[in-house]
Formats: structure tokens, C-alpha cells, sequence
């Protein structure tokens, strides 16, 4: 069984590990850690020790992979589209592909899906898995995962990547589970090992305040959801060529358990993670008439109004606007923020916009530390004015 | 339903605070002390399953895997209504992933029998993946709605639901046993009553070790997971740019100059 060792030639005894023990079962005995019951192997306490004398053992495993080649990248399409989130991935998996020297494949699912096959070579892929079928429409969990773990049986990808959208949050899992297989979570960062040829996959963990890296050693497809808005999407080349597979469907074959009833749309949320400006607000307006003012500037430029989570706890705005850890990650060309500290868990959902302007009273407010203009002030002094300076700039 | 609904709830124990500081000095991680508290999406859980059993009669049990402290999670599930309470502890699942954790519940589930609906939280507050609820299902072969915002009916041996999804909301129907993730937006969970902490604090832990399960050991805990955290540091800030004082109209100048170099405007 796993356990945590220390190495008493590195150990000072300092007790650190002691302390940081979140489950308390760690006590010093003669200048040493020792472990009690109750360890979760929660790393806590290998994450505290300046001296790197803690580490976790466990039994070697010698499995062989080798036949797993290529990474594949399942391109999410709904209601007729492809999300934005797959060029996303195909930008990434071509990348991670070019490294390791495999190929990209892509796998689409869902009725009239055929047609946008050529769009995700034009974006990189090499190969693109077609399941074109009225029956597909809408999606369903139980059949695309059916199909999904059929594929990856066949084909032996080395890598699978996922949009961490509602619909990869829950199809992703439930492949892996059916494969056994590792997953992990809302990515932010994919890169190849240069030493092991592993991927490595970096999330955020324990609240956006810390980042965690995690590899999956053993089994294959190394697995994972990514994040929307937090990779540049692929580079659309026209003279790209690929082959194209179709394949054709019998529903009497698939699982079909969950009934889809009704769908109602809801449009407005897309366009806060699809704008290019984003105007957000915080606790410094003050009171949700702030918002307004905000809606205001934001229809001037386009723009979509985002907020910081204690305005949407207050009940000042919708759900729908919250950036950040909690909320939605956005990266428009620019980020106004208006009032907001900047908490890290704020940070985690803005923090790939491509200009940040930040607009606050406190000069020791966190957000200046990260803000490209950074403008101390009362919002309610300049947003007026930069309001009337728009229009008589577009009156001219 | 004329028995009523057996409902299992999945909850977990999670640190109070998920704020978590870098020692200056030595540059490592110091994460807060417990005590730990229930899972906040697991509130949710629990409520709506007390709401159902409210609603059309049954019994719910509430499962955690997690070390012997955890049984302070359960003992809140007991206070705020929960019949029956189950605790897996063993040496042997400490350090699981998500597939290993789901495995392992599994396990214990088909040891709860019967269930017609096991409700987990949307995510927990720690770990943040939201994978253990549609992993679980797929261990016991039952089908699973993720995001569930509403419960609209349970009769005949089917739910129906209506879960909130990026793009809009789905009104969804499944054949029992079937597993629900919900969102915070389904209730609001109820305080526990003063009779109910009584209860809890007398009430039998049902305890489950790695002997009791059967299945594969050597698929519990680190050893039965296959991902692997290699390294946890701490994100490097974004620069900062320029910063600016001065009379409200030089600076929104100054902004309108910013956006048009972007080319917004």
C-alpha cells in the first residue's frame, strides 16, 4: 500500500509537516514525522516541507503502451455548429502531436455534422472520425459515449482531449470510467514531458490559488477536459488536406436511456465568453445601479458586461455575467474592470484578456498589480466622461 | 410511487476555506486547518432529497469515503433530516483520484441496496472536477444527468428533470436507478433543526472498510488511481502596466486611448 516516507537525512524536524496537516495525524516522535491513521495522502504535507524529505511510495508498475499512438481531439458540435472550444484543442493537440510526431485526429458526433469536416482540417487535423445521423440529434450521454469508447478502442489514441463545457463535464467522465482511465478536470495548460513523453496536464486546484500538474502514467488515453477560452484557437489553413471517415450508425446497437423532452436556448450567455470587451464591475460600485452604467459603456463598445462574484452573490446581477474561478474564464482583446479588487479567483477567469484596464479607488488594491492601465480613480468620475468622449469621438 | 423513493446521497468533507497560502519564507504551500464542513454543492444535495422524500415518501442514506473525521460531514447530513448515514474509511482508499473514489462508491452502493436515486453535489469545493457523480454512475451501469436545476417528477419509475447546460435548458426524462448531479440554483438547503442535532449526534455510523467491499483492491485508493500530481506551485501573476492618477477627465482620456489602440472603438 502507498504511503508517505521521510527521509531522515533530509528531515530538520522543523514541524511544518505537522502544521499542515489538514487531517492532524501527523506528530513529531524523537524529531520525526510520524504518520498516523487517517492520512489521506493529501500531499499537504509534502507541499510544506522546505527540505523535500517527504515523498509518497508506492509499488513500481511496468505497463506497456506502446501501441497507443496520436492525439485525438473530439470536436464538440450542437445545434448545428462546432464549438469554439474545439479549435481551441486542435490548436493545442497539433501542437502536442508535432512534438510527440504523431498524428491529429478529430471525432465529430451529431445529425449534418459531415459537413463541417473540412473546417477541422483546415484547423490541423489529419483524420476526422464522422458520425453523421439524424438519430445522433440532440446529444445524448449513453449512444456518443458508446461510439466514443468504440473509437479509442480501435484507434488506440495516446492522447484525448475534451472541451471542459456541460457537455464534455459530463461525456468525458463516463468514458473514462467505461476505459478505466484517468481524467483530469478543467486544464489550462497541456505539455509534453521532454524526458518521459508524458502529457502534462496543469489545472487549478483548491480554489484558483495554486496550480496543480498531473500526469497519467499508466493508462491510455491520457485523458482530459480543457477549459474554454484559455488556448488560442487553430490557425485556419485552407491548403491543409486530410482524410475524411464516415461512418454510419445503427441505433438499434447504441444505449439510449436519458429522453431529451426539451430544449430551451438561452443565447445571452455566450456572447459574455464571445465578446471582444468585456466591462465588469465589482463590490466598489457601490449598488446594482452600478450596472447600469456599465450596460451603457458596454453597448457603446460592443461589449458584454461582466461582474465579480460578491456582486452576484449580493443578487446586484445575474449569474450569467460572473467571471472567474466559479464563474466564466473570458480572454476578450480588453477587460475593464470597474470596482474589482481582484481576488485570485477573479484572476483565474480574466487573466488571458489581452489588455486589462482596471479602474479603482485603492492604489493597494490587487488588480493594479496585473492591470496594463491601471487608472486610480472614482469610477463614477470617469466613466461618465469617458462615456460622452466615445460618442463625440464616433460624432465626429 | 406507492413505497416511496430510496435515495442515496454522495456527499464529501471539505476544508472550511479553500483559501490557501504560499509561506513567504520558504515559498511552499500552507493550506488552512480543518475543521472540515459539508461540501456547500452537497447541502444541495441533500436538501432536494429530503425534498423528495417530503414529497413522495422513502428513506435516505447518505455515503462519504474519507478519513474517520468525515463522519462530522455525515452527522450534518443526519442533523439536517438524513435517515441513515455510511462512512468508507480505510487506509487502503486514501490518495484516490476520481476513477478510484467512484470505484470504490460504487462498491459501497451495492452494498446500500435498494436505491432508485443516488444525488450528488455539481462539484466539490477542493477538488473542483465534478467527474466522481457520472464516473459512479458508469461503475453501476446506471445513467446519469449532470447540472440538474430542477426536479419536475418522479412516477412510474421515471424522472423528469430540467438541467441548465451552456447554451440553454434541457427538460429530460430517465428510467430509475439513475444518477442526478445538482446546481446550487434547485433549493435552498434548510438549517439543521435543534431536534435534528440531537439526533445526529446520537446517531449509528455505519462503517465500511476495504474487507467489507469484495471487488479489486488493488483498484482503491493510490494504487487503484491512474493520474498522478506531480508538482503544485503557484500561479505567476500576470505584470502590471502603468499606473495613473491625476483629474477624472485626463484619465478617461487616457482609457479612450487605450481602447482605441486596441481598435474597439
Amino acid at each position: 500500500m502507498a504511503e508517505i516516507r521521510v527521509d531522515p537525512d533530509k528531515c530538520t524536524g522543523c514541524g511544518l509537516c505537522v502544521q499542515a496537516c489538514p487531517y492532524g495525524v501527523i506528530e513529531l516522535v524523537e524529531g520525526l514525522p510520524r504518520i498516523g491513521e487517517g492520512c489521506t495522502l493529501c500531499r499537504s504535507c509534502i507541499e510544506a516541507c522546505p527540505e523535500g524529505a517527504l515523498s509518497i511510495v508506492e509499488a513500481k508498475r511496468e505497463v506497456d503502451l506502446s501501441a497507443y499512438k496520436g492525439v485525438m481531439v473530439y470536436a464538440e458540435y450542437r445545434r448545428g455548429k462546432v464549438h469554439p472550444v474545439s479549435y481551441e484543442l486542435l490548436g493545442k493537440g497539433r501542437e502536442l502531436a508535432d512534438e510527440l510526431g504523431e498524428p491529429l485526429y478529430a471525432v465529430i458526433i451529431g445529425d449534418g455534422c459531415r459537413r463541417w469536416a473540412e473546417e477541422l482540417i483546415y484547423r490541423g487535423a489529419e483524420r476526422v472520425y464522422v458520425y453523421d445521423d439524424l438519430w445522433l440529434e440532440p446529444f445524448r450521454v449513453d449512444p456518443y459515449t458508446a461510439i466514443l469508447v468504440d473509437l479509442v478502442g480501435e484507434l488506440k489514441p495516446n492522447i484525448f482531449l475534451f472541451g471542459a463545457t456541460s457537455i464534455g463535464r459530463s461525456l468525458a467522465p463516463r468514458v473514462a470510467a467505461r476505459l478505466r482511465i484517468g481524467l483530469t478536470a478543467d486544464c489550462t495548460g497541456l505539455d509534453i514531458d521532454p524526458e518521459t513523453r508524458l502529457l502534462r496536464q496543469t489545472r487549478p486546484a483548491f480554489g484558483g490559488n495554486v496550480m496543480a500538474t498531473i500526469i497519467s502514467p499508466y493508462t491510455r488515453p491520457q485523458m482530459a477536459t480543457v477549459r474554454y477560452k484559455v488556448m488560442p484557437e487553430a490557425e485556419r489553413d485552407t491548403s491543409r488536406r486530410g482524410e475524411i471517415i464516415e461512418r454510419n450508425v445503427n441505433p438499434s446497437s447504441l444505449p439510449d436511456r436519458v429522453r431529451v423532452l426539451e430544449f430551451e436556448p438561452v443565447e445571452e450567455e455566450v456572447t459574455l465568453v464571445e465578446a471582444d470587451v468585456i466591462v465588469s464591475g465589482g463590490m466598489g460600485l457601490g449598488s446594482p445601479e452600478g450596472f447600469k452604467l456599465l450596460e451603457e459603456l458596454a453597448k457603446l463598445l460592443g461589449g458584454a458586461v461582466g461582474a465579480s462574484r460578491p456582486t452576484v452573490d449580493e443578487g446586484w446581477i445575474d449569474y450569467s455575467h460572473q467571471v472567474g474561478l466559479s464563474g466564466r474564464t473570458v480572454r476578450p482583446k480588453v477587460y475593464l474592470a470597474c470596482g474589482i479588487s481582484g481576488a485570485v479567483q477573479h484572476l483565474a477567469g480574466m487573466r488571458g484578456s489581452e489588455v486589462i484596464i482596471a479602474i479603482n479607488t485603492d492604489l493597494k488594491a490587487p488588480i493594479f498589480d496585473f492591470a496594463t492601465l491601471g487608472v486610480v480613480a472614482d469610477l463614477y468620475e470617469v466613466i461618465p466622461r469617458l462615456i460622452e468622449k466615445i460618442k463625440e469621438r464616433r460624432g465626429r | 410511487m406507492e413505497q416511496g423513493l430510496n435515495i442515496i446521497v454522495c456527499i464529501k468533507q471539505v476544508p472550511e476555506t479553500v483559501e490557501v497560502e504560499i509561506d513567504p519564507e520558504t515559498g511552499r504551500l500552507m493550506r488552512e486547518k480543518y475543521p472540515g464542513i459539508l461540501n456547500p454543492f452537497d447541502e444541495h444535495a441533500v436538501e432536494e432529497a429530503l425534498r423528495l422524500k417530503e414529497r413522495y415518501g422513502g428513506y435516505v442514506k447518505v455515503l462519504t469515503m474519507g478519513p474517520p473525521m468525515a463522519e462530522k460531514a455525515l452527522r450534518d447530513a443526519i442533523a439536517m433530516g438524513c435517515d441513515e448515514a455510511w462512512l468508507a474509511t480505510d487506509r487502503a482508499f486514501a490518495g484516490a483520484d476520481t476513477l478510484a473514489t467512484s470505484y470504490t462508491l460504487s462498491l459501497c452502493i451495492k452494498r446500500m441496496k435498494p436505491y432508485d436515486l443516488i444525488i450528488c453535489g455539481l462539484k466539490t469545493t477542493d477538488g473542483d472536477t465534478g467527474q466522481v457523480g457520472p464516473e459512479l454512475a458508469e461503475h453501476l451501469g446506471i445513467p446519469h444527468i449532470c447540472y440538474v436545476s430542477q426536479i419536475l417528477e418522479v412516477s412510474q419509475g421515471r424522472i423528469k428533470v430540467r438541467r441548465r447546460l451552456d447554451d440553454g435548458v434541457e427538460t429530460l426524462e430517465a428510467p430509475l436507478p439513475v444518477l442526478i448531479t445538482v446546481t446550487k440554483e434547485i433549493n435552498r438547503p434548510r438549517l439543521p433543526t435543534l431536534k435534528g442535532k440531537l439526533r445526529a449526534r446520537r446517531a449509528e455510523i455505519k462503517t465500511i472498510t476495504s474487507s467489507d467491499l469484495g471487488g479489486d483492491p488493488s483498484l482503491f485508493g493510490l494504487e487503484g488511481s491512474p493520474t498522478r500530481v506531480i508538482r503544485v506551485f503557484h500561479p505567476e501573476p500576470p505584470k502590471g502596466g502603468e499606473i495613473l492618477e491625476g483629474d477624472p477627465d485626463t484619465l478617461a482620456e487616457r482609457i479612450l486611448e487605450k481602447l482605441e489602440e486596441c481598435g474597439v472603438i
